[in-house]
């Protein structure tokens, strides 16, 4: 009896490690057969996917709401930015860039995750607007609204370039599930999860609320502040309604819920269809696709509260019992 | 004996209620105390005080020698201060196994997740529920979820359990399963601190009661004792019926 219980779950561990090396290699394939074009794609793609896995630590495990996505990404971009202005090499200025949403999420954890449910969405919405004028305003630093130009990567064809953008993205993004993976299947995530289910039962259970909730908004940050420096080197050029903008915190919450919250591949596959979306439905809805997005959360609430994963993990129980 | 829990001039405010009012008791190692008295009396508020969910605002609690007055509800838990809750309180998404693997990991001081769920198979065998393991913890009736919550207490590896209603909306045959259990768990070197509005219960297991009323401590001793007194009878009876019957209420 008491094998078996324990046998599911370190099998469990040990098959979310290996599906997701064998996706990793599978998206380490198109650098070497696809154009540009494709990488140009596939690199956001896998932003998305840092977004998403980003979000799904507190959004998806703690069931926080946050909206603060689009603040943790503009901030990494300017840190990383204004780190290169200053003559820092940009590996460098990608991690003080981590560093800094990191501390600055846990800062801001202490006191936004006070608050629960709506109120702390509307709080964490707030935070991007704010970052957003205070960059506006520190002209000489961040150029303000003139935006901030990055040094060109000398010496390398497009090709090239694209190339180590692509394998940068798919790298971040392979800590990011690699950490996923750790925290889903260990003591951090237990904690998210019972708190997602009754959080006051949790801080009862012995559960330290406060702790567990700021390492996930944290971890949720620094990937996510990284993804944004790095996005910053690879469109060479960011101004404030660009890095900050809204739809960074949205898409990763839509993402994750079309994927499944709170599961290991969910923001993975999230990310992937709702790329396809965008690149194939969007551009036939220009004028109304914030309608269209709109309309997908709603129906993904309604009729997908699991997600895609979720319609899997559903399969597989039926079929067990 | 020192106590192992001892409350000195405890009170508890809710603006201007005062739900727990200069409440003075001492809980022994060993003991299992019976905390009774009418709805509303504010037992799951003291409970609550205890535990660090509605920390005192006047008084103090010692736990063990230790003051845990301000203690919040996580550091309680850890300290070894258990607890059940009257409204059953389950991680229904996890399944019956995690639900007691949580308390083992977070305040029984499991070492690992491997070992949390290992104690927590043992704690669901000895409650009775060692088959239901996998099952998802929303799909357990009202009885044995009550068991899980007991399950979950234990896990905690508590010195002191609270356990808040245990036996609220059982049968009588699921009560005396219950009352079993609950002697069960005290002869494991647990002391017990127990809310209860069945008599049957509170006489069987009580070696002594409490009572509170509007929030203040009205009478203390054994069950018998306590049941004859005539401000107890009042308190759950009225004035009137006390009157009437006083020196004559038999058990």
């Amino acid at each position: 009896m008491s094998k078996s219980v324990m046998a599911t779950a370190d099998t469990a561990a040990r098959r979310d490690l290996g599906l997701a090396c064998v996706l990793f290699v599978l998206l380490a394939l198109p650098p070497f057969l696809a154009d540009t074009y494709i990488l140009r794609l596939g690199t956001t793609m896998l932003m998305y996917a840092v977004l998403a896995l980003s979000w799904n630590f507190i959004g998806g495990m703690a069931g926080y709401p946050s909206f603060a996505t689009a603040a943790f990404f503009g901030l990494g971009a300017y840190a990383g930015g204004v780190a290169q202005k200053f003559g820092i090499s940009m590996w460098i200025a990608w991690g003080i860039a981590g560093l800094l949403a990191l501390l600055f999420a846990a800062a801001l954890g202490l006191a936004l995750l006070r608050l629960r449910g709506h109120y702390f969405a509307i709080a964490s919405l707030v935070v991007a607007e704010v970052l957003r004028e205070v960059i506006n305003s520190a002209t000489d630093l961040t150029g303000g609204g003139m935006g901030l130009n990055l040094p060109l990567r000398t010496g390398q064809s497009v090709v090239q370039q694209a190339d180590f953008f692509y394998w940068t993205m798919l790298g971040l993004a392979a800590v990011a599930m690699a950490a996923t993976i750790a925290v889903q299947h260990g003591r951090l995530g237990f904690g998210l999860r019972c708190i997602q289910q009754n959080e006051s039962a949790a801080d009862m259970l012995g559960v330290n609320t406060t702790a567990t909730k700021t390492s996930a908004f944290a971890l949720s940050a620094v990937f996510t502040g990284i993804a944004g420096a790095i996005y910053a080197s690879w469109v060479n050029y960011i101004e404030p309604p660009d890095v900050f903008d809204v739809l960074y915190s949205v898409k990763p919450i839509v993402m994750v819920l079309l994927g499944g919250a709170g599961s290991v591949f969910g923001p993975l596959i999230g990310a992937g269809v709702f790329l396809g979306l965008e690149e194939i439905v969007w551009r036939r809805f220009l004028e109304v696709h914030s309608g269209v997005l709109g309309l997908l959360i709603v129906l993904l609430v309604l009729f997908l509260p699991r997600g895609l994963a979720g319609i899997a993990r559903r399969r597989s129980r039926g079929s067990v019992s | 004996m020192n106590p192992l829990l001892e409350l000195r001039g405890v009170s508890r405010r809710f603006g201007g209620l005062t739900a727990v009012s200069n409440v003075t008791l001492t809980v022994r190692p060993g003991e299992i105390v019976g905390l009774i008295g009418p709805n509303g009396a504010g037992k799951t508020t003291l409970v609550n005080v205890m535990t660090g969910v509605h920390p005192a605002t006047a008084g103090s609690v010692l736990f063990n020698g230790r003051d845990v007055t301000r203690l919040a509800p996580w550091q309680a838990a850890r300290a070894g201060i258990g607890r059940t809750f009257q409204i059953v309180q389950p991680f229904p998404e996890l399944t019956v196994v995690e639900n007691v693997a949580a308390a083992a990991l977070f305040a029984g001081g499991a070492a690992s997740i491997r070992e949390a769920r290992a104690l927590a198979v043992e704690h669901l065998e000895f409650v009775g529920l060692g088959e239901l393991a996998q099952r998802s913890a929303s799909a357990l009736t009202l009885a044995m979820r009550k068991r899980l919550e007991l399950a979950k207490g234990l896990a905690m590896r508590p010195r002191l359990l609270l356990l808040d209603e245990v036996n609220a909306g059982l049968n009588s045959s699921e009560i005396n399963q219950a009352l079993e259990l609950i002697q069960a768990v005290a002869a494991r070197g647990v002391t017990i601190l127990i809310i209860e509005h069945l008599m049957k219960v509170v006489t069987t297991l009580c070696s002594r009661v409490v009572v509170l009323h509007h929030g203040e401590l009205i009478a203390e001793g054994t069950p018998l004792t306590v049941m004859r007194d005539p401000k107890v009878v009042q308190a759950y009876l009225g004035k009137r019926y006390a009157e009437n019957t006083a020196g004559a209420v038999h058990d």
